[in-house]
């Protein structure tokens, strides 16, 4: 490591350090409100960095980490997503039994650990990443100390997430015994003299893939992803549902990128079918919740298929950056609209002791209620929708517009079907809550301050990215280095 | 001031109607009117004083990075279009000024939503713009029937929007990837409706692509068997919400035709001519027949919508200079009689609080000038000279009869049985032994009468003097390449 390694990890060792610092604030004095504005503060600082150092020569760190424009776009989405869950989990946990400071430090330990998958270019690193990123995420989901849900929920995920990341590493392992290497770039570029190390090779991408697929809970491996949004205290489930798949998703796809590994076919195969299961299974299943957590977790299984369709072009298309481009943008899209509807609901079961505002009834006659959490709310379904003028429909038009010049028309069918089941299950809360003179039942406290300007911002985004994308667009092409039109 | 300026001018109208209801639940069918009438007036002023073929236009990039501008243009089709849709707008309000009592600024808030919407499709010149604005003006209309509408409005809100936006979806696959088979060509990418009139594509997938246009267009005409979700939806929504459907968003689907999908592929329209004709033919009788066994007033006129549009789909497909301008005719005749019938429709709901024709009978005792406007409307339905239907349906008539007898032939069936239905209409309603239980009943006001009037008016004049409109469209049609008869 030399000083140029140290300034180029700025953003890490700054919230590293934040964190270190927010122990000691924890351990001396106990005061939430000093622990959020100390979180935010941290988060604010690193996206500072984060910023700065756009525009900087790529940098490879020991081959462990590669620093550049790539990673700097996922970290500031991950960044913004972390400074959003702290300021809604600040009114939600109010009234709630137990300590909630250490909630804060997790969350940014969680995003240390989401920022490392990004930057990986070794698989140490990306074990490394997903494990700071996981384990904190154990605690978050069950944090609530009260209650049968989130001890449920945390222990489905422990399990079944430890599973996994064995499988990843038991991969990882394999393909190490076949290559001899576990650095990205000379992945991509190893020769065959044995069969026995092709086969090595294949299954340990196959057993690498099998544990993305749970991380992404991608249709066969989707099943705990229902009950753990559910159980989930509302501001983690929506951290969970972008930061965690995000940080899954950007290691996936640097990983295709630089390995070529889609160009094996029976990889691209099995991410076809993971896509194409995921955009079906997880519309249709969600055609049946009535619980909204459960719907939008299955609604983000079908979404997260969809984002496939950019990752296969990856393999398909000359110029692979123009689908790095289309993920991004998808899943930069998926955050905003996932954030907000988790944002909605964080804010409607904020200060109370009871489960969330999470059955469809307690969205009955929102509209007329709390028209601004409703006008959001809406907002956030349409984007998910994809209907034009929301950043939804920018980021489904930029995988359309991709699959169609990489003539993959059987997935771009695909998304069609599942966008067109999609819209009866979105609509349908959204009929919930024009419904007039229902729902009095549910007395939602009034939301924090900082909560409602949290989700006015990104209710504006999702409007204001849906009707001028060029922003946008031109922000992550010139971050991952597209130039020109 | 330009065409973006006016969609904006009324996008913010309805945002200062909402508002206004906190001050005043009258002021914001004022504030409705009067911007409509400032769009309007600017229109007629356009009308009058610009000289064609185009009256305005404009064009920006909006997102370079796909080649989309801002394209908006007006020529004589689409300024009678507009026209129709602002004086349509003026006709709802009227109808619905004491209908509506609950949250009357989100009401008008969606109705003027709804036009800016439509004034957006008949404008458009670009694909991308164009399926934005084809998707706006669905989700306003979707709450003035979800939150307006009469005892069965969410399964009725619900079909609508699932039959607009899976059609709605499928024309988007459409445009991407004529958007990008042009592409793959020319080697330029654009959503310019210009560029993309000359572009080359293969016979086969053009076939595909005009197809899912076709189909997105006709679940809008609605031509059989795409119509099942529009005597829900027309017979569901508050009187406001039927008028602007029957005449003005039916007219989206038939505009599309004309200047979508047989000017963008010529020949795979003309392989289609006899499929597309016979629906047309089909939708004639069907929807007169349907029409015929309703014995709800407001679904009587819904079938026959379905009835009279297909005329406009029989025009269309025989692509000649007589059918089109007979089709144009009649989406503008067509326009006014149903907003008419169904004005009419929402008075007597109001006034007796039933929709059943077995309820109603001999009101014109009660009600004399009711009954007269009625029967004017009711004739001008079933076609009789002198009025703009009949000028509408005989060119139709006239042109298909060059291309194919048989069906022509079929259709003009259809005009025995909307005698049959109309004056059935009539008897039922109007004459007949006074119904016991009606003893009282206050007839039209001079609001009411004053827009029947207009109506009447507009259908006698598109009856005797049709050159006007005939001379409006010509340029637009002979653009398209359409020769004398």
């Amino acid at each position: 490591m030399n000083k140029q390694d140290f300034l180029v990890l700025a953003p890490y060792l700054a919230l590293a350090g934040g964190v270190v610092l927010m122990m000691l604030l924890v351990s001396f004095w106990r005061n939430v409100r000093a622990m959020v504005t100390m979180t935010v503060i941290v988060l604010l600082v690193t996206l500072g960095l984060v910023i700065s150092s756009i525009g900087d020569p790529p940098h490879l760190i020991s081959g462990f980490l590669l620093i550049d424009g790539y990673v700097a776009l996922f970290n500031i989405l991950f960044i913004i997503a972390a400074i959003v869950t702290a300021l809604l989990a600040h009114g939600y946990m109010r009234g709630r039994s137990g300590e909630p400071e250490e909630f804060y430090m997790l969350l940014a330990v969680a995003t240390l650990g989401a920022m490392t998958m990004a930057a990986a270019h070794h698989f140490a690193a990306v074990l490394l990443g997903l494990e700071i990123l996981s384990i904190s995420l154990y605690v978050l989901i069950g944090y609530s100390e009260e209650g049968h849900p989130p001890l449920e929920a945390a222990l489905k995920y422990l399990v079944l997430s430890g599973v996994a990341s064995t499988t990843m590493l038991f991969g990882m392992a394999l393909i190490y015994n076949a290559t001899g290497t576990m650095v990205f770039s000379e992945l991509g570029q190893t020769e065959f003299s044995l069969p026995r190390d092709e086969l090595y090779y294949l299954v340990g991408q196959g057993l690498l893939f099998a544990g993305v697929a749970f991380k992404l809970s991608l249709v066969p491996f989707h099943m705990w992803t229902p009950d753990v949004y559910q159980g989930a205290p509302a501001p983690v489930t929506g951290y969970l549902a972008t930061v965690s798949k995000g940080a899954v998703f950007a290691f996936l796809l640097r990983y295709s990128l630089i390995t070529d590994v889609l160009a094996i076919e029976v990889v691209s195969t099995v991410v076809f079918m993971f896509a194409v299961l995921s955009m079906l299974g997880g519309n249709l299943l969600a055609l049946l919740q009535n619980n909204v957590k459960r719907l939008l977790a299955y609604s983000s299984i079908a979404h997260i298929g969809y984002l496939l369709i950019g990752l296969l072009a990856v393999a398909v298309l000359a110029d692979g950056m123009i689908a790095v481009e289309a993920s991004v943008i998808y899943l930069a899209g998926y955050f905003l609209m996932t954030l907000a509807a988790f944002g909605v609901i964080s804010v409607l079961s904020s200060a109370s002791e009871e489960a969330d505002a999470e059955h469809i009834d307690a969205f009955a006659g929102l509209f007329w209620r709390k028209p601004l959490c409703a006008v959001i709310m809406t907002t956030a379904l349409l984007s998910l929708t994809g209907i034009p003028l929301t950043v939804g429909f920018v980021a489904k038009f930029y995988l359309l517009a991709t699959g169609a010049e990489g003539g993959m028309w059987l997935l771009l069918w695909t998304l069609v079907i599942g966008s067109a089941i999609a819209v009866y299950y979105y609509m349908r809360v959204i009929f919930a809550m024009v419904r007039s003179g229902e729902g009095a039942g549910y007395a939602h406290p009034s939301a924090k301050v900082e909560g409602m300007a949290v989700l006015v911002v990104i209710g504006v985004s999702l409007i204001g990215f849906g009707v001028y994308p060029s922003s946008l667009i031109d922000f992550v092409r010139s971050l991952i280095g597209i130039t020109g039109g | 001031m330009n065409l973006l300026a006016l969609i904006v001018l009324m996008l913010a109208g309805g945002g200062i109607a909402w508002i206004s209801e906190r001050f005043n639940p009258k002021a914001p069918r004022w504030i409705a009117l009067f911007v409509l009438l400032a769009a309007g007036l600017w229109v007629m002023g356009l009308w009058v004083s610009g000289d064609g073929p185009i009256y305005a236009e404009m064009k920006f990039p909006w997102i370079a990075r796909f080649g989309i501008s801002v394209y908006l243009s007006l020529d004589g089709l689409s300024l009678m279009l507009v026209a129709l849709t602002l004086f349509l707008g003026v006709v709802a309000i009227a109808s619905s000024w004491t209908e509506i009592h609950e949250r009357t600024g989100f009401f008008q808030f969606n109705l003027i939503w709804t036009l800016a919407g439509v004034v957006g499709v008949f404008t458009a010149l670009d694909l991308f713009l164009f399926f934005l604005f084809w998707e706006v003006m669905l989700i306003p209309m979707y709450f003035l029937i979800a939150i307006w509408g009469h005892e069965n409005r969410g399964y009725a809100a619900m079909k609508f929007f699932l039959f607009t936006q899976v059609s709605g979806l499928l024309m988007l696959l459409a445009i991407v990837a004529l958007v990008y088979q042009n592409y793959a060509t020319s080697g330029v990418l654009t959503f310019d409706y210009q560029a993309l009139l000359g572009a080359e594509i293969d016979p086969d997938i053009a076939f595909w692509i005009m197809l899912g246009f076709f189909i997105a267009f006709v679940v809008k005409l609605p031509g059989v068997p795409f119509h099942t979700w529009l005597p829900d939806a027309h017979t569901q929504a508050p009187t406001a919400g039927s008028v602007i459907l029957a005449g003005i968003m039916l007219k989206t689907g038939a505009y599309g035709l004309i200047r979508f999908v047989v000017p963008l592929f010529p020949e795979a329209a003309l392989d289609f001519r006899m499929p597309a004709m016979t629906l047309g033919a089909i939708s004639v009788v069907y929807g007169g027949y349907m029409a015929f066994s309703q014995s709800d007033f407001k679904r009587l006129v819904a079938y026959s919508s379905v009835s009279h549009m297909g005329f406009v789909l029989l025009g269309v497909f025989a692509w000649n200079q007589l059918a089109l301008q007979g089709s144009v005719v009649q989406m503008l005749a067509h326009g006014f009689s149903s907003a008419a019938l169904f004005m009419l429709a929402g008075a007597l709901q109001e006034r007796l609080h039933t929709r059943e024709m077995s309820d109603m009978g001999g009101l014109w005792v009660r009600a004399p000038r009711m009954g007269v406007i009625a029967l004017f409307f009711v004739v001008a339905s079933l076609g009789m000279p002198g009025l703009g239907t009949f000028v509408g349906e005989f060119l139709v008539l006239l042109g298909a009869f060059q291309v194919n007898v048989t069906v022509t032939v079929a259709a003009a069936i259809g005009i025995v049985i909307a005698a049959v239905y109309s004056l059935s209409l009539m008897q039922r309603s109007f004459q007949g032994p006074p119904n016991a239980n009606v003893a009282v009943m206050a007839d039209f006001g001079v609001r009411e009468m004053t827009m029947m009037l207009l109506m009447a008016i507009a259908l006698v004049w598109l009856g005797i003097f049709p050159q006007g409109v005939l001379d409006m469209a010509a340029p637009t049609l002979a653009g398209f390449g359409v020769g004398g008869p």
